[in-house]
């Protein structure tokens, strides 16, 4: 198991990309919209930290602190956002749209699911004892293709972890007015188990993480983790309907980082983050620098 | 006597015979049922582990397939009507086809969505239509549509095997019982085959398949094209005969087996004689692949081209009814009055 400094270092990593996002997008360096994952950087770290190297990630619009979680280059992300030749995709896909090893994201709720369970399938034909994860919030579940998608999950046993991140709204929608039933019901109605946490801590999610981890890889076998947590930013930027009262009440209570932190002494803490600052503020100016792509005249017909 | 269907069903078997990275998925596919339309028949009790039959779930059975695509496999999937195409739009405009792009080429997407279009069977409204024309616009995907013409199994085994990009497979249903056509062809036409896989074809990049260029043997020079595919690429022929024949007008007939993209040249070739052209779709009218077509040779030709027409399915749901049906979908008199309209007859 991950160390916990190695554990608040991507933590705090993924917590000051997002804040740097937030901070600069004013400043007009970065291309189109955003989703910043603030408050959410425990299911992240907790459930990328057991995964091997041939497994396989597909996340959503919401998918920094997966990318980064995953091994992701800051200074890449940074660069896709900005449009840079040197992002993640060279600019063509933005924050919503990315691609490296198997770490795969897109930007339409949903039509992800049933494309991570035939990857699945895929990858259970080859026999090489591969896990795939697919990222999923409150708001996917009124998408009626994921339901298409456990279905065939349950029935061709595929070797998926289905982590389900209940940040309790999906853009300004409160879960309540989204999402009619129980959660949980919706994936065992399938034959599916899913396990649930409510916590913001990561040394609660690794190991039930790690866990169903290992048994989809040695039953291949198709399961679901719940994860309810809490959003701090806005869907976007500056689209938060929530008082920032409400908000100051989850951050004391629910802080993944903070909650971590008090498991390091005060100067390994402080290390740690002047460590990060430093790659952080390094990636971002580099990503600065970087050139923009160029449209090849033979990339259409036309 | 091979028929269309034989052979599509045969180019099945020897892409799973030859490839053991091809799957299929589809509703009812597994014999004795074999699909809807038999085209997969037999398949699933010669490679059992590598045929899925799928709940009815078109979106979710297209993205499995996606996801397999990316991780190494060439998985076939087969839509049972055309119709239901729209359940997978998402799965095909916003994921599939824009995977290897948005990816910054680093995933290859090797998929094939067969699936059948058409009317004249009395289906009704929501098993008759032709709606490949709201793919024809999605960059990312090809759009293939075979013919009795030349070898329709060929080129399904090549979109299989060969191409490392999404596919749409468009099967018309009437041409399933048609016989491929031979000696009954060259007797009356002399059809210019531009090579069975002519790569690079006009410099537009990723040409799977060919396009037919016929003409009148012994005729005097043809004063018309005609283009078509499918299915009315044979009641376009049928009315090439009539029309010389019966009425003295000589016709060339271009018949693409690529919609997209699509390869200009041979329908330019016979316009630089004719200076006429008569686009034939059984789409419907309104913003169809005939007004593209047109658009396209305009394009280059100006001026020179000197009066068009287009026929297609009327801007109406496919009715149910035999005679109402036959109103609403062109046929061979149609495209007869039409030739001779343009041409001043």
């Amino acid at each position: 198991m991950a160390d916990n400094q190695t554990l608040y270092r991507t933590l705090y990593l993924i917590r000051r990309f997002e804040e740097t996002v937030l901070e600069t997008f004013p400043r007009g360096v970065f291309y189109g919209t955003t989703h910043t994952y603030l408050g959410q950087e425990a299911d992240a770290v907790g459930v990328l930290t057991p995964l091997q190297s041939d497994d396989v990630v597909f996340s959503n619009h919401r998918c920094h602190g997966h990318f980064l979680a995953y091994g992701g280059d800051p200074r890449l992300l940074f660069a896709e956002l900005m449009g840079k030749a040197t992002g993640v995709c060279a600019g063509r896909g933005g924050s919503q749209h990315l691609h490296w090893r198997n770490f795969y994201s897109n930007g339409v709720q949903g039509g992800i699911v049933p494309i991570a369970t035939g990857m699945a399938l895929a990858e259970k034909r080859k026999g090489n004892g591969t896990v795939t994860i697919a990222f999923l919030g409150d708001g996917t579940l009124g998408e009626g293709v994921m339901y298409e998608a456990l279905n065939m999950a349950s029935l061709w046993a595929a070797p998926i972890l289905f982590v389900l991140e209940n940040n309790h709204i999906a853009q300004t929608t409160p879960v309540e007015q989204g999402v009619a039933g129980d959660i949980a019901a919706r994936f065992t109605a399938f034959g599916i188990p899913a396990k649930q946490l409510d916590t913001s801590d990561v040394c609660e999610i690794l190991p039930v993480a790690s866990e169903l981890i290992e048994e989809v890889r040695t039953k291949s076998l198709p399961h679901a983790l719940i994860l309810h947590t809490c959003r701090f930013g806005p869907h976007s930027k500056g689209d938060d309907t929530r008082s920032p009262q409400q908000i100051d009440l989850l951050r004391q209570r629910r802080d993944p980082l903070s909650i971590h932190a008090s498991r390091l002494n005060p100067d390994e803490r402080l290390a740690v983050e002047i460590e990060v600052q430093n790659i952080v503020d390094q990636a971002f100016e580099q990503a600065l620098r970087d050139p923009y792509p160029i449209l090849q005249s033979s990339a259409s017909n036309h | 006597m091979t028929t269309v269907l034989d052979s599509l069903n045969t180019a099945l078997h020897r892409a799973f015979a030859d490839d053991p990275s091809v799957l299929l998925l589809g509703e009812d596919v597994l014999d004795p049922y074999g699909g809807a339309f038999k085209v997969t028949r037999g398949l699933s009790t010669a490679f059992p582990e590598r045929v899925f039959t799928t709940p009815v779930s078109e979106a979710g059975i297209v993205g499995v397939a996606t996801g397999m695509a990316l991780r190494g496999f060439r998985p076939v999937v087969e839509i049972m009507f055309g119709d239901f195409l729209t359940l997978a739009a998402d799965q095909v405009v916003n994921h599939l086809a824009k995977f290897r792009w948005m990816y910054n080429d680093q995933v290859r997407l090797p998929l094939v969505i067969r699936t059948p279009m058409g009317g004249r069977r009395g289906y009704g409204p929501t098993h008759s239509q032709t709606i490949e024309k709201h793919f024809l616009g999605v960059p990312g995907i090809r759009v293939l549509a075979p013919t009795a013409l030349g070898d329709p199994g060929e080129i399904l085994y090549q979109a299989i095997l060969n191409s490392e990009d999404p596919v749409l497979f468009i099967e018309n249903k009437l041409l399933y019982t048609m016989p491929l056509h031979g000696e009954d062809l060259e007797e009356d036409f002399i059809p210019y085959p531009l090579s069975a896989l002519p790569s690079g074809e006009n410099g537009v990049r990723g040409i799977l398949s060919p396009t037919f260029s016929l003409s009148l043997r012994s005729a005097p020079p043809s004063v018309l094209t005609m283009i078509a595919y499918g299915y009315m690429a044979e009641l376009a022929l049928q009315a090439a005969r009539r029309l010389a024949y019966e009425n003295e007008i000589f016709v060339d007939l271009i018949v693409p087996t690529q919609l997209t993209a699509f390869a200009l040249r041979p329908l330019l070739s016979s316009l630089d004689q004719t200076h006429h052209l008569l686009t034939i779709e059984e789409g419907s009218y309104t913003l169809g692949w005939g007004a593209e077509i047109v658009a396209q040779a305009s394009e280059v030709m100006g001026g020179r081209l000197q009066a068009i027409r287009r026929l297609a399915g009327r801007d109406l749901p496919i009715p149910a009814s035999g005679p109402l049906e036959a109103a609403v979908l062109p046929g061979v008199e149609e495209i007869i009055k039409a030739a001779m309209t343009l041409t001043g007859r």
